[in-house]
């Protein structure tokens, strides 16, 4: 956070507004998030967390809004733009290439992030090798490389995930439920990876959890959506003691019921 | 005028089977996600039942019980297909079941004219309905007036059955959401054999009371299921109502095409099909989702390039292959240039179907590029053969090329509609545009030059290209790029976050295909020295997605092990008995059910087992 403070955030979104039918998914909803911070988007299912995800990294073209990265206009650019810009992310449903060992899974995005995967020729489970070894080694997986996508667990599909996203060298990472599903010793472990390698690289990140031990440990700053609005933003020990969060999300202790119920899964 | 309200109510009357065929069609398609290239078969079996019972049982109730006891009756051989085929693929890899249904329409076509002969029969008129009524100056045929009374109420009892009955519920719940269906205790296996034999029901009597209208002959099945899934499609899939409107469209663009528009009375439901899926992707009242489908060709099994000893067999096989005209005569040498071709066609078409995930009802429309990209280039432009076999693939590059960027919005079975509706455009082009392509008669005179003159010649020439773009193809498949095209196929809003774009690695798999296809194209017309429509028909549409399915749509050696065996069995079969159809098709048949993951398939899973028990401890393959 030494960076002159005059220069634009890695990420500013203004305005942003998404509407599904007469649902207002996402509603004029306006943040930041600097290089290096570490932001948690939290709110009930349905809040419209995801959708905020898929119009920052271009999946969606809001209805209103700009999506800034660095200054540079980004909205609606669609993912493989915001990729190119620096957007890395996860999926709520995990999602990786089934057809692909887990190595081959990370090569293909470190192809592309390199510019190689429009090349016809030369042998594409050659590519950057080492590299992809290296993210597997860091998200914990180095001991299941060659083994086919399709037939890992969740808790590693999500890990593989991380790698993917990571691969890109990213500046903003998001992170939708990175640790759903997954057994709760893996879930912290995850979590301090990810965190670790941003805080590393100053990548700047935007998850969602719903376990609020991890939002309360790892967050620099929290985001509360409801029913598509941003209700409150601030340091976690602020938003925690906000009044109108706790009464309007926080109150009758929903959120940390939930905490429990996902523990339990 | 009143002869066009004459010509009105007859389409009106033909609409009438065809929303029976489509609304079949669609249903099953729907519930089981089967594309049932054999509709048009029941249909044409309903129509013979229907002859022979009718012919038999007497009286005013013998006609009609002749007729419907000949639909429940075919609906009965539906379901039992059902049980004994597709019930055991329903797991297999998408459009696998398609390999299925047309070896059913294989054998349907020869045990028809076995049974009944192949001269058209002239059935019984429906007693009560034998004359014709004077309207609007005009006699209509009672009979039509029936058919068009007879298309709203199919629809209303249709409704009432989805709407009104417990079976019709989950019908729907099934349509939707296959889990939510099994959460709410379906017996899957039964509803799916029941709505299998409820779609057979429909297209039955569709074709058994086409009985007053028109002939029996052996040639209804291909000419009612292309018109079927044109109407399933422009109405949207799984959609009734749709079905209903499309039909309603789709035969009244029969009955006045030809009459206002003559130069393109045979593709205009294609144009007009592919007018709609430009305006609503998914049909006019069909749904995003329900065209949604899980990943197509996605092989659990991570594919590998041949290692040392699979190069070096390979070599060898090529070596033999080359070695054939040295122990053979013209006959086998011609026969396995034909093969080869197809294999280039296969493999072109694996490209798209296996690697990059798109499915393709109409990749005759590349082949047939290849094909007149020739003749143009041998009578239009003067060149000689080395020039034409470098052209004619630039041809097909452009026109799939073109066909892509036109096609960027759809996906699916609507993408592989509109593929089929492309190549039915060009063959109307080939067939109608007389001046330069020769229609019907073609373009004669295209022989190959210098040493591929002779047989044993022309078969190296073939040979070579069919080693280049296999080559070309392998090394794409395994190259960076190879894995951007399966990224995108696997999971496209992954390969998208990476900076995959899906839409262009579809378009790319088009360009490369289309190239493929062209090449396979114009050796055809050499290896014929003419080039004829036929390149553009269906048939090798069909040819060409059997090839690879047959071979194994998850594997990389399936499209040439699919091509040959296929190719070679075919052309055999031909020489050996008249028929052919019938023992193709239950060679079909029998490989479908042995080998449901296809030919490659089943060599791929043996090998993983015997290297795993050879590895206790070690679960996984390398
Ligand atoms: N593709 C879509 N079509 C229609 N409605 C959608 C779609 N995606 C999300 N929604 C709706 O938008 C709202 C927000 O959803 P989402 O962003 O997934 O919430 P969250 O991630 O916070 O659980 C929900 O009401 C959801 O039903
Ligand atoms: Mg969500």
């Amino acid at each position: 956070m030494t960076a002159a403070m005059n220069a634009p955030p890695l990420l500013a979104a203004t305005g942003l507004a998404k509407a599904w039918g007469g649902v207002r998914a996402v509603d004029d909803v306006s943040f930041s998030v600097a290089a290096g911070e570490i932001v948690a988007l939290i709110g009930p299912n349905g809040a419209g967390k995801s959708t905020c995800f898929n119009l920052i990294n271009g999946q969606l073209r809001p209805d209103a809004g700009r999506v800034l990265l660095s200054g540079r206009d980004i909205t609606g650019a669609g993912p493989a733009r915001a990729f190119r810009a620096g957007v890395g992310r996860t999926f709520q449903i995990a999602a990786t290439f089934a057809s692909m060992t887990v190595r081959e899974n990370v090569q293909t995005a470190l192809a592309a992030a390199r510019g190689q995967i429009m090349r016809p020729w030369g042998a594409g489970r050659n590519i950057a090798r080492d590299d992809a070894m290296r993210l597997l080694a860091l998200a914990g997986m180095a001991g299941m490389t060659e083994r086919p996508a399709a037939g890992l667990a969740y808790g590693d599909v999500k890990r593989l995930e991380l790698a993917i996203a990571l691969a890109g060298a990213p500046r903003l990472l998001l992170m939708d439920e990175p640790t759903a599903g997954m057994a709760p010793a893996d879930r912290a472990a995850l979590m301090r990876i990810a965190v670790a390698v941003a805080r590393a690289q100053n990548i700047g990140v935007l998850f969602t959890e719903h376990d609020m031990d991890a939002v309360f440990a790892h967050a620099d700053r929290i985001l509360v959506l409801d029913r598509g609005r941003l209700i409150a933003s601030g340091a976690p020990a602020e938003v925690r003691d906000s009044p109108a969060v706790r009464a309007a999300y926080l109150g009758d202790g929903v959120l940390f019921a939930a905490t429990a119920d996902d523990r339990r899964q | 005028m009143s002869f066009w309200i004459a010509q009105f109510l007859t389409g009106l009357a033909s609409a009438a089977s065809l929303f029976l065929v489509a609304s079949g069609l669609s249903i099953i398609f729907g519930v089981t996600r089967v594309v049932n290239f054999a509709h048009g078969a029941f249909y044409m079996v309903g129509a013979y039942v229907a002859w022979s019972l009718t012919e038999r049982l007497s009286g005013a109730f013998g006609w009609w019980g002749g007729v419907l006891l000949a639909a429940a009756a075919v609906a009965a051989l539906g379901a039992l297909a059902e049980i004994l085929v597709l019930r055991r693929i329903y797991q297999a890899p998408e459009l696998f079941q398609l390999l299925a249904t047309f070896g059913l329409t294989l054998v349907a076509a020869d045990l028809v004219v076995m049974l009944w002969g192949p001269d058209e029969l002239v059935g019984r008129r429906a007693p009560g309905f034998t004359g014709s009524i004077a309207l609007f100056d005009q006699m209509i045929p009672a009979w039509d007036l029936f058919l068009i009374a007879l298309g709203p109420v199919a629809l209303g009892l249709l409704w009432l059955l989805f709407n009104r009955t417990r079976f019709g519920v989950l019908v729907r719940a099934a349509t939707q959401d296959r889990e939510m269906a099994a959460a709410l205790g379906v017996n899957e296996k039964w509803l799916f054999t029941g709505v299998f034999a409820l779609g057979v029901f429909l297209a039955a009597l569709a074709g058994a009371l086409q009985l007053p209208r028109e002939s029996v002959n052996h040639h209804m099945d291909l000419r009612i299921i292309v018109d079927a899934f044109v109407v399933v499609v422009i109405g949207g899939l799984g959609s009734i109502t749709g079905a209903f409107v499309a039909a309603l469209l789709v035969a009244q663009l029969n009955a006045f095409g030809i009459l206002l528009f003559p130069k393109i009375s045979l593709v205009i439901i294609f144009l007009v099909m592919a007018a709609v899926l430009a305006v609503r992707p998914w049909g006019l009242l069909g749904r995003p989702d329900v065209a949604q489908r899980p990943p197509a060709a996605t092989s659990a099994r991570p594919w590998r390039p041949l290692g040392g000893a699979g190069r070096l067999a390979m070599a060898a096989l090529v070596l033999a292959a080359a070695a054939l005209p040295f122990v053979s005569g013209d006959y086998l040498v011609i026969a396995a240039t034909e093969t080869l071709i197809f294999a280039i066609l296969a493999v072109s078409l694996h490209v798209l179907l296996s690697v990059a995930g798109v499915a393709s009802f109409g990749h005759a429309a590349f082949f047939g590029l290849g094909a007149y990209g020739v003749a143009l280039a041998v009578k239009g432009l003067g060149l000689g053969m080395g020039a034409a076999l470098a052209l004619a693939p630039l041809v097909g590059l452009v026109g799939a090329g073109l066909f892509a960027l036109a096609a960027a919005r759809l996906s699916g079975v609507y993408l592989a509609m509109l593929t089929l509706a492309f190549a039915q455009i060009l063959w109307s082009i080939a067939f109608q545009w007389v001046e330069v392509t020769g229609g019907d008669n073609g373009v004669l005179g295209l022989w190959p030059a210098g040493f591929a003159a002779q047989p044993a010649g022309f078969y190296w020439l073939t040979l070579g290209l069919a080693v280049l773009v296999i080559g070309v193809s392998r090394v794409i498949m395994f190259s960076p790029f190879g894995y951007g095209l399966r990224g995108a196929r696997d999971e496209a809003r992954r390969a998208a976050s990476i900076g995959v774009s899906p839409g262009l690695m579809r378009w790319c798999a088009f360009a490369i295909a289309g190239t493929g296809a062209a090449v396979a194209g114009a050796l055809f017309a050499f290896l014929k020295g003419s080039v004829f429509p036929d390149t553009l028909a269906i048939p090798v549409s069909v040819d060409s997605l059997v090839m690879v399915l047959l071979g194994g749509v998850q594997t990389t050696l399936g499209p040439l092990a699919g091509a040959v065996a296929y190719k070679a069995l075919s052309i055999w079969l031909l020489s050996q008995t008249q028929w052919s159809k019938l023992a193709l098709g239950l060679v079909i048949l029998a490989v479908v059910l042995a080998f449901p993951r296809g030919l490659v398939g089943v060599v791929n899973q043996w090998r993983d087992r015997w290297l795993t028990q050879r590895r206790p401890g070690h679960g996984e393959p390398p």
